[in-house]
């Protein structure tokens, strides 16, 4: 790289790098502020430091119910994904039929279409199954949401592991079923990971199912807490701030966590296709 | 007969069991409500009870009864220019990120994990704290401008019908930039070295490199990037819900097709409340039709591009 290439690269990269995070600092560290300094120190780090609007948002709006709501939504419709997705993956993948490859195409086309546009049946159909208003209702939506990107990047991961090791263990005796639980799935673990991540973004910050389908107190998600307390606090700026805090801190500690395991799992769908 | 189906279950049935809890729950919660919401757009009824059934009344409607034809072409006419404005800010600013941080230098990583930190973000989240950023008295934005001087480009940047969606999208794209930056990157990061030590052996300057080399390889990424943008932003929902309410204020000038779609068959336009499921669902169609029209196109013109190499 040359001088000028290089200092190119880094102001560019900078500029960037700067208004990516300008927001996300300003929101931070003003949720520590009261409404005063907000206004007279907007980018600064607190003088007045106040805990006020997490207090005020964490009793007043069951924040914690909303966050226990949210994992076990998340927590569960993971795993179901991932056991779901994975059985079909290795079935997809060694079982050489048309029928196969008619399903695998069925379960691919739903990566194209958005369930999103299903939401009228959706709501009849909780109705019929009495699960409006419950978490439940979110789950089986998150799982079958899940089942296209999983199926493909996991079916595409079985096909290139080694026929051998299938093929030692099937003279050896072992069903199908020991074959998945004790060869496929250990070795699925990469694979299982960026399924994971990819489906946990979308599950954590789903907005528009909780809207839809929920509206007790109970059972609210942090998206949906979110929105209905930020319309209450509006105008009290440090409150706002916190609500939103409070919701961005989580997922961006789990993102500096894990960034190189997030930014593989979100290439790894769409750069194979 | 019965003796080969019996083989073919011992042979095959296992596969079957294997796949029954994924295909179930994809039909059922899936396929099936997307299928038929197709149906129930040929019905009306006030409610959850569209009962009635009135053939392609829902979609004549739309298309030519004054009430619902403004809002409808409206929100496809917005749609279309939140989708235009992703498409080519978004994808060009992520393929020029991509090309810088393809290349090696010391702190590309924490580079590549800056830009993609607010796509981890909820939208709704981000959509709220633009809002705050943006509030014409208070928001960082103006004030800023107003402290260096600039006072006559301080804006009421959500409250002004000619500006509102272009503010909404572009904070959308603040939000997304590091999706097409990442696909871009890896497929930047797949092309031989070799190739492009070879071009510049033979002197070929970084500009003619990108765009005769590179740039003609990264076209099945190109247009990776392209349909998922257009599916993406074609749906797009939270953020005009959070910076712009679900009736696209002001005066309907950011309504999309979701917004329409919500307040129609869900929620039930203000002051009734009581949502049009039939024309709900003759929307959602609508929308498939568009998706499918356009996936059709890419996998069209994917498939060309193939055989011709």
């Amino acid at each position: 790289m040359s001088r000028t290439q290089k200092l190119f690269t880094y102001s560019a990269l900078s500029i960037w790098a700067f208004v990516a995070i300008f927001p996300i600092w300003t929101l931070i560290v003003n949720s520590f502020k009261p409404q005063k300094e907000i206004f007279s120190n907007p980018f600064g780090l607190p003088q007045n430091f106040t805990l006020e609007g997490y207090k005020a948002v964490w009793l007043k709006g069951n924040f914690g119910t909303y966050f226990l709501n949210t994992i076990y939504v998340t927590v569960i419709s993971l795993a179901l994904i991932i056991f779901f997705g994975s059985l079909a993956a290795y079935a997809l993948a060694k079982w050489n039929s048309k029928s196969s490859t008619a399903l695998y195409v069925f379960f691919i086309a739903g990566l194209m279409i958005p369930i999103r546009l299903g939401t009228i049946d959706l709501v009849r159909l909780m109705q019929f199954l009495n699960l409006q208003d419950t978490i439940w209702s979110l789950i089986p939506v998150y799982v079958a949401m899940g089942m296209p990107i999983s199926i493909f990047i996991l079916t595409a991961f079985v096909k290139n592991l080694p026929r051998e090791m299938f093929d030692a263990a099937k003279v050896d005796g072992a069903s199908e079923w020991r074959i998945y639980l004790q060869i496929v799935v250990p070795l699925l673990r990469p694979a299982i990971a960026t399924v994971a991540i990819f489906n946990m973004m979308k599950i954590w910050n789903d907005f528009w199912f909780p809207l839809v389908f929920i509206r007790a107190e109970e059972s609210r998600t942090v998206a949906l807490g979110v929105s209905l307390l930020f319309g209450q606090y509006r105008t009290d700026w440090t409150r706002a701030l916190s609500t939103l805090s409070l919701a961005a801190i989580p997922i961006l500690i789990l993102y500096i966590l894990l960034s190189r395991e997030f930014i593989k799992g979100l290439t790894a769908g769409a750069v194979k296709g | 007969m019965i003796e080969n189906f019996k083989k073919r279950f011992q042979k095959d049935g296992i596969w079957v069991l294997f796949l029954l809890p994924a295909l179930l729950i994809y039909l059922v919660f899936m396929a099936a409500p997307l299928l038929d919401s197709m149906r129930l757009s040929l019905y009306t009824g006030k409610g959850y009870t569209p009962t009635e059934f009135v053939g392609l009344q829902n979609y004549i409607d739309l298309f030519t009864n004054p009430v619902w034809r403004e809002r409808f072409l409206g929100a496809l006419k917005n749609t279309v220019i939140f989708f235009a404005i992703h498409m080519i800010v978004q994808n060009s600013l992520g393929l020029f990120f991509a090309n810088l941080l393809s290349q090696d230098f010391k702190g590309r990583n924490f580079f590549r994990t800056i830009i993609f930190a607010p796509a981890t973000l909820s939208v709704l989240v981000t959509g709220f704290l633009w809002t705050l950023i943006l509030n014409p008295h208070w928001g960082a934005i103006n004030q800023t401008l107003k402290a260096i001087g600039l006072d006559s480009w301080a804006k009421p940047w959500l409250g002004d019908e000619n500006l509102a969606l272009v503010t909404i999208s572009l904070a959308s794209v603040w939000q997304w930039v590091g999706m097409p930056t990442v696909l871009f990157l890896a497929g930047l990061l797949g092309i031989s070295d070799e190739i492009l030590e070879a071009a510049r052996v033979d002197g070929a300057s970084s500009w003619h490199i990108f765009w005769k080399i590179k740039f003609p390889l990264l076209k099945p990424v190109v247009g990776v990037v392209a349909i998922l943008t257009f599916v993406d932003n074609f749906n797009a929902f939270d953020v005009i819900y959070a910076m712009a309410g679900a009736k696209g204020e002001p005066g309907y000038s950011t309504d999309l097709l979701a917004t329409f779609f919500y307040r129609t068959g869900i929620a039930g336009e203000h002051p009734i409340g009581i949502p049009n499921m039939g024309m709900g669902a003759a929307i959602a169609t609508i929308t498939f039709v568009i998706l499918m029209t356009g996936v059709l196109i890419w996998l069209y013109s994917s498939r060309k591009n193939e055989d011709l190499v």
